[in-house]
């Protein structure tokens, strides 16, 4: 809402500058997005009168003016094409200053003097957006006839300053003058001015030249028509067209000036008919037929719905409630006779209407968010009384008024104890009358409350909570003290999944791995770049209903994809080392359809590339769920995960449960993101890993007795696992065996084709005292004999 | 017999200083000292001296082979350290050249922000709560008090599922579930990914994240909500940093307010950071609404509360001069590393 202050002041006594008054109203809740200052820069710009026209002898495309300046008449050369004889002008004299550090001097264009300069609006810093049609392009002519010579910046109102308001859609009272006007009178203490509105009328009756019924009374409670007669087409005013026009509205006829003026000041949209199209002087307002079009005065032609409220005559649509007129009634210079339509449309019709018809308008846009029903006749009333000052019209004898049920003012009682303990504050019951009141709300103490009138304009208000904001935002939000809650004290903190998710962020950021944030939807084709089978339950995916593109159009059932569009981006931005994690949720539709929501289980993914291979991701692996605390898992070869490479895939097992799968990613996987190395990915169950994680274990003493360590060496076929000799180790290191290492894997020399040679240290060690020699070796031996026995491993020296 | 043990003592000297290696310095002990050493064959023929003479000669011998023991092991450190100072000589290396390849991973820094957000309010006894992100209609909007025709509830603002089934569009659903299932007093945040339909640029990201907050308890005032944000404020952005309320409307509180912080650049005096105005739009709060608490089970009359919400990415932005929140999403590693 732009709202010019020297406009503003006609309504409300301003006493402080405007800086100070927008820093107030920020804080009494009318928040100043920004001030504009206008017509600053401006000097040495007079009136003056277009007296003579000549060709320019050395120019086609210029001409002479004589312009009379009251002491004196100047010779300017001028290209402007809208000048006629007789027109009054702004005229920037020689030395003449003009915004953008513009400076004018006398000179000569093409042989011929010029002293001074024709000017335009926009040359005046005024927006092309508002700069009326027939001066587009040309110089301003004014439209009075000011004093020869005046300062310009004297008789126009060019200097001002706009505030720009932010006004919260539960507000629309305050998307007007007088709105604004009220809540400076309740923010700086002053008093508000409403407008005298006086109407001179003739001695015709309105009752007897029109007719309105509303048929669709749920979509219009009421409905003003005023009717004007004689009416000539001019333009407005120089003080209207400019109060319009730093209002961010280009002043087009002094009758569509009028409504857009009064709609401004009073928030109530008017619309204007031209009274020769309505067939039988009957306004009908009723429901729109579905499948018929309406060209609106934009030309555009609209198709209708049948929720949307019409204004019809007899025959045909005039204009689409609320929104919009139509073309063939629209006012034109040739309008002799108009009906005025002050008029109070549902909101949610017009805002559905609006939306369906992708036009939002100035009058829908204040329509949509609840207007004042009480309010529309007298903006009839002032809209005629302008136009019968502006001499712009004969006004007709009162109006015709249909509103079928009178909305009435509301009360509502409020505790003022309530209010001071929401606020923490301490105001007395007079105080509280006084912001009230300021707020003009009429209130009244009664018994312990105060009984409050709600005008029917503030359609924001209507629980004590309401109220309590009134008076704490006129109060002063920053009168109210700080304090912290009293009562019951709280223990804060994290669940103990949060601590565990925090702990798994932190222990892989400690080996080198980012983590990542991606969105939770992806594109469907993910499903088969990362090659998903296709019974499976990942290709479910929940679809938006409105996503913005395919890309983003289902909900992640695996943080596969968006892992392997950042490593591919990163692959092709040549950053070669590649380490990342993410720890998010994964959406799974409930098989069971009562079930409203998806599961939204936790998954982790890790992705690496650039000099790693499977172990580093195992180690990586093997260390977090250390950190966590999880034993007794194993890794199983996966030769079927189609994701990975079959050959270099792992499941980890955990009893009957999969923990998650690890390998390097199919070739073809990799292709499909463009990634031009291997990758190594692993893909986790959170959910299970919160399960199965042990944090806090008792503290095992460190040992007493020095360790026996023992090398061996055996080869075997290449087929064997390293974990089938494992576990042969394990099944009989007997209570003496506390660990195992394989140290090294050899093939080549020295070892036949298709065997491989394999080295571990043991290490034994008693708990209670020092091993012997002896034992120990008694126990190796029937370990390298079970592994000769079972896998036909030869002992290597 | 002396002259010759003194004239032994002058050779030694001679020698040992004038030695190149280890070896003949071992040399040269064996020569004096050792079992068959010019000094202890000396020192043998002391039996055929007087028993007067035998004293004193002792004790000249004596000396003598004090002081060639000091002489070479005088010698001996020098040569060590000598050898010593070659060594590490040779070892040198440039240090200019590279260090090893130890990485260190980060957390993202919207994690991190959150990290920090969280640990101010968990210091002040809120509990961090979490929701789904796929929610209900009902709880995103009706039960937070949001008219039937909030334009937030289009199409154009939030991603449907199906009729009443979308993506939340703030955490405030989150509080919603906690107030139905917890009796106050309640204190906690919820911080979490939520959706908007907005096509990604500078500014906007359909995915973003929020952290809000929910205390409801007998007696709390709006002047409480001051009070915690105030402490809030001064934790995460410097105990110099004032807060403005500045009033304004939100379906789920009344009263409501947005909050400002003065700028942590300037300090409040105007600078290109806080477009010349001091403040920073920190955040909007405000008191529970009572259609809220009642639509929670929790009646208006006993209790009360505030809320308040902030967006981590934009606060995040703000706070490493980020100009472009799809950054955040792209995950390029020359980005995630600089925090």
């Amino acid at each position: 809402m732009l709202v010019p202050v020297k406009w503003l002041k006609k309504y409300v006594d301003i006493d402080i500058d405007t800086k100070t008054l927008c820093d107030k109203m920020t804080m009494s809740g009318s928040k100043v997005e920004g001030i504009e200052k206008k017509g600053v820069d401006i000097e040495g710009v007079v009136i003056g009168k277009i007296e003579d026209i000549q060709p320019h002898p050395n120019a086609d495309k210029l001409v002479i003016v004589i312009v009379n300046i009251g002491d004196k008449k100047l010779q300017i050369v001028t290209g402007a094409m809208n000048i006629a004889v007789g027109d009054y002008i702004p005229v920037a004299l020689n030395d003449a200053e003009l915004p953008g550090g513009v400076k004018i001097v006398k000179g000569e264009l093409r042989g011929e003097i010029s002293d001074g300069m024709l000017i335009s609006q926009d040359e005046l810093a005024i927006a092309k957006s508002v700069i009326p049609e027939s001066m587009k392009d040309g110089i301003w002519i004014l439209g009075e006839d000011y004093p020869l010579g005046k300062n310009l910046l004297e008789v126009v109102e060019l200097e001002d300053e706009v505030i720009e308001f932010e006004i919260t859609s539960n507000r629309p009272d305050c998307l007007s003058m007088i709105g604004i006007a009220r809540e400076v009178a309740a923010t700086i203490g002053t008093t508000l001015k409403y407008p005298r509105v006086e109407v001179k009328e003739i001695d015709e009756k309105t009752s007897d030249s029109a007719r309105v019924i509303i048929e669709d009374e749920a979509g219009c409670q009421r409905y003003v028509a005023r009717v004007i007669k004689d009416v000539t087409i001019k333009p407005s005013p120089d003080w209207m067209q400019q109060r319009l026009a730093k209002a961010g509205i280009r002043p087009i006829s002094n009758i569509v000036d009028i409504t857009n003026y009064v709609m401004l000041e009073y928030g109530q949209p008017l619309h204007a008919f031209d009274m020769d199209y309505v067939e039988d002087n009957t306004i009908i307002v009723r429901k729109g037929q579905r499948g018929r079009t309406f060209k609106t005065l934009d030309g555009v032609v609209r198709k209708l719905k049948d929720y949307m409220t019409m204004i019809c005559d007899t025959k045909k649509e005039l204009g689409i409630a609320g929104v919009m007129g139509g073309e063939e009634s629209e006012i034109t210079s040739e309008t002799k006779t108009i009906l005025l339509e002050s008029a109070y449309f549902e909101p949610e019709g017009i805002r559905l209407t609006s939306k369906q018809l992708g036009l939002r308008t100035e009058a829908s846009s204040r329509f949509e968010k609840g207007l004042d029903p009480n309010i529309t006749s007298l903006a009839a009333d002032r809209a005629c009384q302008l136009i019968e000052e502006l001499g712009a019209g004969r006004v007709l004898e009162g109006a015709v008024d249909v509103y079928p049920a009178k909305k009435e003012a509301e009360k509502r009682s409020i505790r003022p104890q309530r209010v001071n303990a929401l606020l923490g504050t301490n105001l007395s019951n007079q105080q509280m009358i006084s912001i009230l009141k300021s707020l003009e709300l009429e209130t009244e103490e009664k018994n312990d409350c105060l009984e409050i009138t709600i005008p029917t304009y503030r359609v924001d208000l209507d629980q004590e909570a309401d109220f309590v904001e009134e008076i704490g935002r006129i109060y002063g939000y920053d009168q109210i003290p700080a304090t912290m809650a009293r009562g019951n004290i709280v223990v804060g903190g994290k669940t103990n999944g949060q601590i565990i998710e925090d702990i798994t962020k932190e222990a892989l950021n400690a080996m080198g791995i980012y983590e990542i944030l991606t969105y939770s939807f992806v594109s469907p084709k993910s499903a088969d770049k990362i090659r998903l089978s296709d019974e499976t339950i990942k290709r479910n995916f929940i679809k938006l209903l409105n996503p913005l593109g395919d890309e983003t159009s289902v909900m992640r059932t695996s943080l596969l994809p968006n892992l392997l569009e950042v490593m591919a981006r990163n692959y092709n931005r040549k950053i070669e080392k590649f380490r990342a994690f993410e720890l998010g949720r994964i959406f799974i539709s409930k098989i069971d359809v009562s079930q409203k929501l998806p599961h939204e289980p936790l998954n982790l993914v890790i992705g690496m590339y650039g000099e790693e291979d499977f172990f580093m991701l195992k180690g990586v692996v093997n260390t977090l769920l250390d950190r966590l605390g999880i034993k007794g898992y194993i890794y199983e070869v996966e030769k079927h995960h189609s994701t990975f490479h079959p050959g270099r895939c792992g499941s980890i097992l955990y009893g009957d449960h999969t923990i998650g799968t690890l390998g390097e990613l199919h070739p073809e996987v990799t292709e499909n993101y463009g990634i031009g190395t291997k990758c190594y990915c692993a893909e986790l169950d959170f959910q299970l890993l919160l399960r199965l994680t042990r944090l806090g274990n008792m503290y095992q003493p460190l040992p007493k007795y020095p360790s026996i360590a023992r090398d061996f060496a055996v080869v075997v076929k290449d087929h064997i696992l390293v974990k089938e000799i494992e576990n042969i180790i394990v099944a009989n290191g007997e209570d003496i065996l506390e660990s195992y290492k394989l140290f090294d894997v050899y093939k080549g020399n020295q070892i036949a084709e298709g065997y491989k040679s394999i080295a571990y240290t043991l290490t034994y060690r008693h708990s209670k005292r020092t091993l012997k020699d002896e034992e120990v070796n008694v126990v190796q031996e029937r370990i390298l004999e079970a592994i000769k026995e079972t896998l036909g491993g030869t002992l290597r020296d | 017999m002396e002259g010759k043990l003194r004239g032994l003592q002058e050779n030694a000297k001679e020698e040992i200083t004038s030695v190149d290696s280890m070896e003949n310095l071992e040399k040269i002990r064996v020569k004096y000292l050792g079992k068959k050493g010019e000094l202890t064959e000396v020192l043998r023929g002391m039996g055929s001296l007087s028993p007067e003479e035998r004293p004193k000669i002792g004790k000249v011998a004596n000396e003598v082979r004090e002081m060639v023991e000091s002489l070479l092991e005088e010698a001996k450190k020098a040569m060590k350290s000598k050898a010593l100072e070659q060594q590490l000589e040779k070892e040198a290396i440039d240090i200019t050249m590279p260090g090893k390849d130890v990485r260190l991973g980060k957390k993202h820094p919207l994690t991190q922000s959150m990290d920090e957000l969280k640990n101010i309010f968990i210091g002040m006894g809120f509990k961090v709560a979490e929701g789904p992100e796929v929610e209900t209609v009902y709880y995103n909007f009706d039960a937070l008090n949001a008219a039937a025709n909030h334009p937030s509830r289009d199409m154009s603002d939030t991603f449907y599922i199906n009729k009443d089934v979308i993506l939340r569009t703030q955490t405030s659903p989150v509080q919603v579930r906690v107030m139905e299932r917890v009796k106050p007093p309640i204190r906690i945040i919820s911080p979490g990914r939520c959706f908007r339909n907005d096509t990604p640029d500078a500014t906007h990201s359909p995915m973003f994240h929020q952290l809000e907050g929910l205390v409801i308890d007998k007696g709390i005032t709006l002047a409480d909500l001051k009070g915690t944000l105030e402490v809030f404020a001064k934790e995460f952005l410097g105990s110099h940093t004032e807060i403005k309320f500045r009033p304004h409307y939100f379906p789920f509180t009344e009263p409501s307010a947005e909050v400002d912080a003065s700028c942590f650049k300037c300090g409040g005096d105007g600078c290109s950071f806080c477009k010349g105005s001091g403040w920073i739009e920190l955040l909007g709060a405000g008191m529970v609404h009572p259609n809220v608490l009642r639509n929670c089970g929790i009646d208006p009359e006993i209790y009360s509360g505030f809320a308040f919400g902030m967006g981590i990415d934009r606060l995040t932005m703000l706070k490493y001069g980020i100009d472009d929140i799809r950054l955040f999403f792209e995950n390029d590693l020359r980005f995630l590393k600089q925090f």
